[in-house]
Formats: structure tokens, C-alpha cells, sequence
């Protein structure tokens, strides 16, 4: 009976999970088709890359500064021990470039403009705004998840790449000015070791960051449930599923883009 | 105008419709009573093309609204209706101009200053001039439906579809919100159907009333029939006995 029951329990939850990742697809095909069938709003776009993009770029450079900062105390410390202390600036810059600025970039506007964009969709939800736009014939999903999805996609590289600038320029005030090194020495050796593979490895990465970011945070908001709790729920859930979405589809392109631009 | 035809929905293993049929006559305006949790409000949704009957069928005019399969057929239907929320959905990142111009520039695409007399005017008839650029939250309910109203009058649809007109309201309230339907069903000469569990206040703004009971229209005629009906259940929920064939849940 036991071996019944889990195995009715397992295949209720590949069904589950299957029917669940086939909707969050059909979703974000729509979006997609929905971008290329008029009527085109750009200001809708522009208002979301600026609640989603410059809003969010002052905590961006707060933790791009620190960020940078810690890593020239980290990385001094220890390639001193080899005495290769000139090559913190290379350390800092392709720590930040490669990796570090797309990910703790999207994690932090996943956090900041995620959560809104979930509890602001799961609110016109339960509120029948969703259902009033559709009464009107104005297609939400063109409407409000497009411009959304969009703002994500184009603000998560530029967030990224002023991270990266600002988390540079953390790590040289720390570098130079506290730990004694050579300006030249620190931007000549970064300027020699970052090639534009690593820009463009560390753009790409930001570009699918900001599809996850927009495709989580709407289909969570979309789908939300009923009343406060169901916001909630799908607030948490959003910020939980595409954190660490983009942990995990980091580890996948970093070895595909490694291996891509590194031939 | 609007014909419903055996329609039956569940969601799960609820059946909350079965086999309604219902006609709404042109020009007039049609109450949908009930007890909640009859299905009212899911019979709305199935009009507008919100939600999908599990079978059955409903035409509005010559057009069926459950054979649109895609979402540019329904929303050509939908150009017909005009919709009153029961909390009147009012966009809240918008004044409340931008929400009464909102059909005329997102369906109808006027220019801004081509829908800018149409609002004045709808804002004008319905006293809402002088709340037009506070947002949402700063008008009382009472005047969010009026706005809600002037949202769903303003493309000037031939069938208006009112869902709980004056939940939430006090007395004073709700009775503004039955004279501005009466006076805009005077000057628009609309369709409509008013969803409401309030009796016999719902009467003032209707010409024939039916009645939704366990999934099925148990009587339907005018307000006159329904108060003099012998069905125990209509009985039982005009005069708001606890005792009888209608069970609390």
C-alpha cells in the first residue's frame, strides 16, 4: 500500500510541476508575441525602466561600492601572501565583471523592484483591476506584463554595468588609497587582464537575469491567489523562485559562456 | 440582447452553474438575485468572456462570446459592454480623469486631447468635476463608483453589466448609486444587468428580476412575480428567514 501511495504521490507531482512549468512557459510566450503586435505603448516601457531601472540605482551603487571595496581588502590580503598583491585590481574588476555584478545586480533588484512588481501585479489581481482591463478589451498580458518583462531586460544590464563601474571605483579608493597600492599599477594591470569577453560574458548574463527577474515577477503576480495572504505568498514565492533561478542558470552559463569565449 | 444558453460551470468538484438559461431583453434592465455564493458574480465573468463555461452557451447580440476562442474575438464583443465593479476596480496609479479617459485611449485610441471633451463631459454629467485629479484613494467608495460608472459609460456600450452596486455602502450611499444607474439608463438607454443579493432595494433599477439558487434560475419574471412567487426559497429570501430550503453554509 505504501509503495501505492508514494507512487501516486510522486506522479501527482511530476503532473503538478509539469502542468505548473507549462503554464509559466504558454505566460511568457505570450508576452513574447504580445511585444510584436501593435498597439505599442513605449511610454508604459519607459515608466518601467524607471520604476524597475532608476529606482533602483542608488542601492545598486551602495552595494556595488561595498561590494567592490571588500573585494580589494579580500583579494590584497591574499595574493599578498603570494606577492602578487599588484594584480588586486584584476581580481576586483573580473570578479565584479564575470560574475559577481550580474548576479548580486539581479539579486538585489529581484529583492527591491521583484517583490513590487509581484505585490503591485497580485494586487491589481484580487482588486479586479486585471479582470476591468479585460472588460475593456485591453489585453493585460500587452498592457501591463510586456512593458514589465521589457524594464527587466534592459534595465539589468545597465544596473549591472554601473555596478561594475561603481564597484571598481570602491575597489580602488580601498586599494590606493588605503592599502597603499600604485594607481597605475591598479589600472594598468586591470586594463591589460579584462578583455570584452568578459564585458560581453557578464552582459549576456544580466540580459537573462532581466528576462528571469520580469518572467517570475509577473506570472507570480499574475497567478496570485485570494486576498492579503495570496499576495504574500506570491511575493515571497517570486523573490525565492527567481533568486535562485538565477543562482542556478548562473552555473549553467558561466560554464557555457567559459567555454564559448574561452576557445 | 444577451441570450444564456444551459450553461454549466465548476470549478473542481464545485458545480456552481447548472444548466442556467436566461434571456435579457433589449432596453431593459434584468436583476440576477441570490444568495452568495450562487454563482452570480462567476455568471458576470462568464458574459464578459472573463471566464469559460464548461459547457453551454452565451450570445451577446448575434455574436457568441463562449465560441470566441481568441482573445481579439472576445474583446470585439466586449466592445458592447460596459462594466460597474463591485468595488468599482478603478486603476489606483491613475487620477481619476485618467481613469474615465482610459477606455477612450487605450480601446479607442483617441489622442489626448481628443478624448479630453468626452471625459469633461461624462465628468460634468455625473458631478465628477471636482475630484477629476485625485487618485482613487482619496474619494470615498460612493464616489469611486460614480467614477466606476462614468469608466463604464464613457464608449457609450449598448449593454452595461453591474456587479453588487452598492456593496459596502451605507443606505445614503446605495441610494445614490440606484438613482445615478436609473438616470443613466434614462440618458444612455443601456441593456443591463444588475448582480445584487439586496431585495427589494435592487427592484428600483429593475424591470425583470431572476433568481439564482443552487446553481439554476429558480423564477424569473418581474419584481412584481418574484414578491408574489410561492417558492419557498424565494420566500424564505425576501423576508431574510434563517428557516427553509435556503441553507446557510
Amino acid at each position: 500500500m505504501n509503495i501505492v501511495r508514494t507512487t501516486e504521490q510522486f506522479g501527482s507531482f511530476v503532473i503538478e510541476t509539469t502542468e505548473r512549468w507549462g503554464k509559466s512557459c504558454i505566460f511568457l510566450v505570450r508576452i513574447l508575441s504580445a511585444l510584436f503586435r501593435p498597439p505599442f505603448r513605449p511610454y508604459l516601457y519607459f515608466q518601467q525602466v524607471l520604476q524597475i531601472g532608476v529606482n533602483s540605482s542608488l542601492v545598486i551603487g551602495l552595494i556595488g561600492l561595498f561590494t567592490g571595496a571588500v573585494l580589494a581588502v579580500q583579494g590584497e590580503y591574499t595574493l599578498s601572501k603570494f606577492g602578487a598583491n599588484a594584480y588586486t585590481g584584476p581580481a576586483v574588476a573580473l570578479s565584479l565583471i564575470r560574475e559577481l555584478g550580474p548576479v548580486l545586480t539581479a539579486l538585489m533588484v529581484i529583492g527591491r523592484a521583484g517583490s513590487a512588481v509581484t505585490a503591485e501585479v497580485g494586487i491589481m489581481r484580487i482588486t479586479e483591476q486585471i479582470d476591468a482591463l479585460r472588460s475593456m478589451a485591453v489585453d493585460p498580458i500587452r498592457y501591463l506584463m510586456a512593458p514589465r518583462l521589457v524594464a527587466g531586460v534592459i534595465a539589468m544590464p545597465l544596473l549591472c554595468g554601473m555596478f561594475n563601474v561603481v564597484g571598481i571605483f570602491g575597489g580602488y579608493i580601498v586599494a590606493v588609497g588605503l592599502l597603499g597600492l600604485s594607481s597605475g599599477t591598479f589600472m594598468s594591470q586591470i586594463e591589460s587582464a579584462v578583455g570584452l569577453v568578459d564585458v560581453y560574458s557578464g552582459f549576456i548574463k544580466a540580459v537573462v537575469f532581466g528576462l528571469i527577474f520580469g518572467w517570475v515577477s509577473c506570472y507570480k503576480g499574475y497567478t496570485c491567489g485570494f486576498g492579503a495572504q495570496g499576495v504574500n505568498k506570491a511575493t515571497t514565492q517570486s523573490v525565492v523562485t527567481a533568486s535562485v533561478a538565477v543562482l542556478i542558470v548562473d552555473y549553467f552559463l558561466t560554464s557555457v559562456l567559459t567555454r564559448v569565449f574561452m576557445q | 440582447m444577451i441570450s444564456i444558453r444551459d450553461v454549466y460551470k465548476s470549478f473542481g468538484s464545485q458545480c456552481v452553474l447548472r444548466g442556467v438559461s436566461l434571456d435579457i431583453e433589449p432596453g431593459k434592465t434584468t436583476a440576477i438575485v441570490g444568495p452568495s455564493g450562487v454563482g452570480k458574480s462567476v455568471l458576470l465573468k462568464l458574459i464578459m468572456g472573463i471566464m469559460t463555461p464548461d459547457s453551454g452557451s452565451i450570445f451577446v447580440g448575434d455574436r457568441s462570446i463562449t465560441d470566441a476562442h481568441s482573445e481579439g474575438m472576445k474583446n470585439s464583443i466586449r466592445q458592447e459592454l460596459g462594466v460597474l465593479f463591485q468595488s468599482a476596480a478603478l486603476f489606483d496609479s491613475l487620477t481619476i480623469y485618467e481613469n474615465i479617459a482610459f477606455s477612450l485611449r487605450e480601446r479607442l485610441h483617441r489622442s489626448a486631447r481628443g478624448a479630453h471633451s468626452a471625459v469633461l463631459e461624462m465628468a460634468e454629467s455625473l458631478s465628477l468635476m471636482p475630484y477629476l485629479h485625485r487618485f482613487p484613494e482619496q474619494v470615498s467608495i460612493g464616489i469611486r463608483k460614480r467614477v466606476g460608472m462614468a469608466r463604464a459609460l464613457i464608449t457609450e456600450p449598448s449593454i452595461l453589466l453591474i456587479d453588487e452596486p452598492n456593496t459596502g455602502l451605507d443606505p445614503l450611499d446605495g441610494q445614490e448609486v440606484y438613482d445615478l444607474i436609473n438616470a443613466c439608463k434614462n440618458r444612455w438607454g443601456f441593456t443591463g444587468i444588475v448582480i445584487s443579493h439586496e431585495l427589494p432595494e435592487v427592484f428600483q433599477v429593475s424591470d425583470r428580476v431572476a433568481m439564482i439558487l443552487g446553481g439554476e434560475i429558480v423564477m424569473e419574471g418581474t419584481p412584481e412575480d418574484l414578491i408574489s412567487s410561492p417558492h419557498p426559497a424565494v420566500q424564505q429570501f425576501l423576508n431574510g428567514r434563517t428557516d427553509g430550503p435556503i441553507k446557510i453554509q
